[in-house]
C-alpha cells in the first residue's frame, strides 16, 4: 500500500512539491505505508537532489517536451493510469493554481473525493485534513473515508522537513500517448527575481494610505529590504494604482507568509480573508483605531512615509 | 450558441459566523445568503458573448434546495434567458456527487459553453468546474481572466502564480472565471421585474439516473473552529527610531522570521 506525491514543476520542482512531498512522508509513516512520488515534465534531473531525505521510495518520471507545460490532456491520464496501477491509497498534491486543476481533474477521473486547499493534513487511522472554508472565516476539520483518499496542500503552510540524504529512485517511464486539446499559446513566467506573492516568506502590501500610485516606491523599497513580494488591498487596485494580481484578500490572492506588513491598509474583514493565516503580523497606520492593530502582532501608530523608509534602512542594517 | 453558467447561493461571507452547538457545522439562521462572488463574473461574461452577437441563449444552472430560486433570479435579473434547478433537499452531495448531478442534468442542455466561478466562497471546493468538464469529457480551463471568442476557439488567460497562460480551447468547454475578467452589472429595476416572468425549469437530483453511490458522501467534517486570534496586538511605544528598532529586533530575535 502507498502514499504517492504529485510532484509540481514549472520548469523547476517547485518548494510547494517538497512540502507536500513532507506531509506524505509523515503520512506514510504513521500509516505504515510506501512513499512514492511521480514528476511529469522535462528535466528531473538537474532537480533530483532536492527530493533527497524526503523518504520517497521511487519517483515515477514522465519527461517529455510536450509535458513541459501543464495540461489537462496531457497531466490527467498519466496520474489517474498509475494510480489504479499502482493502487495508491493516498494522494497528496499541491494547491496551486495548476496542482489544484490537475487535482480535481483526476479525482473526478478516478471517481472520489477531494479535499482542496487544506492547511494541514494527518493520519489518524485514516486521512485528516484542515481546510478554511467560508472565505477563510472558519477552519474545518475533515475526514476523507475515500480509497483512495485526496488532498491537496496550500503552498507554504508546511515547512520542507529533510531526514538524511536518501536518494530516492527515479524509474523513467514511456512516455504515454496525448492527444492535446488545449493548445499553449504562451505561457508568461514571473520575470527572474520576482517574488511571487502566494509563494513569498515575507509579503509587504500597501493600501489607501499610499495615497497615489506614484507612492509605490516607499513600499516597494521595503519590499526590497525585507525580500518580501509586493501586496496592495483591493482599494488601490480598484483605483488603478496596480495590477489586480498583487491584490490579497476575500477577491484577490490568499497567502501565508511567515511575515505579512500592511501598510496603510485599514484591515477590513474582506484583506483579512486573504492574509489571516500569516504566521505574523505587522500593521503601520496613522489611525490608531484602525482596525488592523487588532489583528497584528506588532503595530505602529504613524505615518508609513515616514516609518517605511526608516524600516526598510533598520531591516538593510540589521541583515547586512 | 447556448452558455450555461453555473451559479451556487453561498452564505455572504461579510456575515458573522458562529459556530454551531455540534462544533461541526455554522449557525445559519442569521446569515444573508447571495450569489457566490466569482459566479458573478461568471455570469456577466456570459451575457457579453449575448450582447456581442457571439451566443443566443443563456441558461442558470443551480443545485440546491428551493431556496436557490431566488439567486437564480438575480442572475435572470442579470440578463440569464432561463434558469435550470437541479433540485436536492438538506445538506446535499459532497462536491464530487455535486459534479456528477450537474453534469447529468447538462447533457440535456446542450451548451457549447460552461461557465462557472472559480471557487464557491462556502466550502471554497474548488473543484466543481473541472470535475464537470472531465465527466463531459471537454477540453477546460481554470481561473481564467481573459475570454475571447472565435468561431469555434476559445482563446483564455488562465492566471498561475506569478504568471498566466494563454491557451487555445475548442469548443464544447468549461471554463471557471476568475475576479477582474469583468464587471458584473447591477441588475436595473426593469430587468428585476422581468426576471420574476422567466422560467426556472426543476430537475430532481434522483431523476437524473445516477448511481447511489456517486451521490454518497466520503467526507466527513469532524470539527469546525473559527481561526483562532491569538494575536500579540503589540503596538510599539516610543519615537521612530525606537519603534522600528524594536520591531526588527522582535522579528529577528524573537519570531526569527526575518
Ligand atoms: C465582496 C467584497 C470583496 C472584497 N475583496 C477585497 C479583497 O480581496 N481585498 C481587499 O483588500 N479588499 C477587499 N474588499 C474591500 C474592503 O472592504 C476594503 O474596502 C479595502 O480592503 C480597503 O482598502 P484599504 O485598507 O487600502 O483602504 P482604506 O480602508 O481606505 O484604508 C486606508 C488606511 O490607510 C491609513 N492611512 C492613510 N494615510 C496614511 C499614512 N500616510 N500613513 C499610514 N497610514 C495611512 C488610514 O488610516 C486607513 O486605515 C472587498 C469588499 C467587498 C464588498
Ligand atoms: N451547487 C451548485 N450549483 C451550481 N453551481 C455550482 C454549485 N457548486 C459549485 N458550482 C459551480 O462551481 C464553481 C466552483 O465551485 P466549488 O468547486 O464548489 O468551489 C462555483 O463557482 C459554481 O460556478
Amino acid at each position: 500500500m502507498s502514499v504517492l506525491v504529485l510532484l509540481e514543476q514549472r520548469g523547476n520542482l517547485k518548494a510547494c512539491a517538497l512540502e507536500a512531498a513532507t506531509a506524505a512522508n509523515k503520512i506514510a509513516q504513521a500509516a505504515g505505508m510506501d512513499l512514492i512520488a511521480v514528476y511529469i515534465g522535462q528535466s528531473l534531473a538537474d532537480d533530483s537532489a532536492q527530493l533527497a531525505g524526503l523518504g520517497i521510495n521511487t519517483v515515477y518520471a514522465y519527461e517529455n517536451d510536450a509535458l513541459k507545460y501543464y495540461s489537462n490532456d496531457g497531466y490527467v491520464p498519466i496520474v489517474r493510469d498509475l494510480v489504479q496501477e499502482l493502487g495508491a491509497k493516498v494522494i497528496i498534491g499541491s494547491s496551486s493554481a495548476l496542482g489544484k486543476e490537475l487535482c480535481a481533474s483526476v479525482a473526478a477521473r478516478l471517481g472520489v473525493e477531494l479535499v482542496q486547499d487544506a492547511i494541514d493534513v494527518q493520519w489518524d487511522s485514516g486521512l485528516l485534513a484542515k481546510k478554511p472554508v467560508y472565505a477563510g472565516k472558519v477552519l474545518a476539520d475533515v475526514r476523507i473515508t475515500d480509497s483512495p483518499a485526496m488532498v491537496s496542500l496550500r503552498p507554504n503552510v508546511i515547512a520542507i522537513e529533510k531526514n538524511g540524504d536518501t536518494v530516492p529512485t527515479v524509474e523513467q517511464r514511456p512516455m504515454p500517448e496525448v492527444s492535446l486539446r488545449t493548445v499553449l499559446k504562451e505561457a508568461a513566467e514571473a520575470a527572474a527575481g520576482q517574488i511571487e506573492l502566494t509563494e513569498a516568506k515575507i509579503v509587504v502590501s500597501g493600501g489607501r494610505g499610499i495615497g497615489g500610485p506614484e507612492n509605490w516606491p516607499v513600499v516597494q523599497d521595503l519590499a526590497d529590504a525585507m525580500g518580501a513580494a509586493l501586496g496592495a488591498s483591493r482599494a488601490t487596485v480598484d483605483a488603478g494604482w496596480i495590477h489586480h494580481s498583487h491584490q490579497v484578500g476575500q477577491t484577490g490572492k490568499v497567502v501565508s507568509p511567515d511575515v505579512y506588513v500592511a501598510c496603510g491598509i485599514s484591515g477590513a474583514i474582506q484583506h483579512q480573508a486573504g492574509m489571516r493565516t500569516a504566521k505574523i503580523i505587522v500593521a503601520i497606520n496613522k489611525d490608531a483605531n484602525a482596525p488592523i492593530f487588532k489583528i497584528c502582532d506588532y503595530g505602529i501608530v504613524g505615518d508609513l512615509f515616514e516609518i517605511c523608509p526608516l524600516l526598510a534602512k533598520e531591516v538593510r542594517k540589521a541583515l547586512g | 450558441m447556448k452558455i450555461a453558467v453555473l451559479v451556487k447561493r453561498v452564505p455572504d461571507t461579510t456575515s458573522v459566523f458562529k459556530i454551531a452547538d455540534d462544533n461541526a457545522s455554522v449557525v445559519t439562521d442569521n446569515l444573508k445568503y447571495v450569489m457566490s462572488p466569482y459566479d458573478e463574473y461568471a455570469m456577466e461574461a456570459a451575457i457579453q458573448l449575448r450582447e456581442a452577437g457571439q451566443a443566443e441563449e443563456v441558461i442558470v444552472v443551480s443545485l440546491g434546495d428551493e431556496s436557490c430560486k431566488e439567486t437564480m433570479r438575480t442572475a435572470l435579473a442579470m440578463g440569464a434567458d432561463s434558469g435550470l434547478l437541479v433540485k436536492c433537499d438538506g445538506a446535499g452531495p459532497t462536491s464530487r456527487g455535486v459534479a456528477e448531478a450537474l453534469a447529468a442534468a447538462l447533457k440535456n442542455v446542450g451548451a457549447s459553453l460552461i461557465l462557472a466561478g472559480k471557487q464557491a466562497v462556502d466550502d471554497d471546493a474548488s473543484q466543481v468546474a473541472e470535475r464537470i468538464a472531465e465527466l463531459l469529457d471537454c477540453p477546460h480551463a481554470s481561473v481564467v481572466s481573459r475570454m475571447e471568442l472565435v468561431g469555434d476557439t476559445l482563446t483564455v488567460d488562465r492566471e498561475i502564480e506569478g504568471g498566466k497562460y494563454t491557451l487555445e480551447l475548442p469548443l464544447p468547454a468549461v471554463v471557471s472565471i476568475e475576479k477582474g475578467i469583468n464587471t458584473p452589472r447591477y441588475p436595473t429595476l426593469p430587468n428585476i421585474m422581468k426576471a420574476k416572468r422567466k422560467a426556472i425549469e426543476e430537475q430532481d437530483i434522483n431523476a437524473l439516473g445516477l448511481d447511489a453511490a456517486v451521490l454518497a458522501s466520503h467526507i466527513t467534517v469532524e470539527a469546525m473552529a473559527l481561526p483562532r486570534q491569538e494575536r500579540l496586538t503589540n503596538v510599539l511605544e516610543g519615537d521612530n527610531e525606537t519603534r522600528v528598532a524594536t520591531l526588527v529586533k522582535a522579528l529577528r530575535e524573537e519570531e526569527k522570521v526575518l
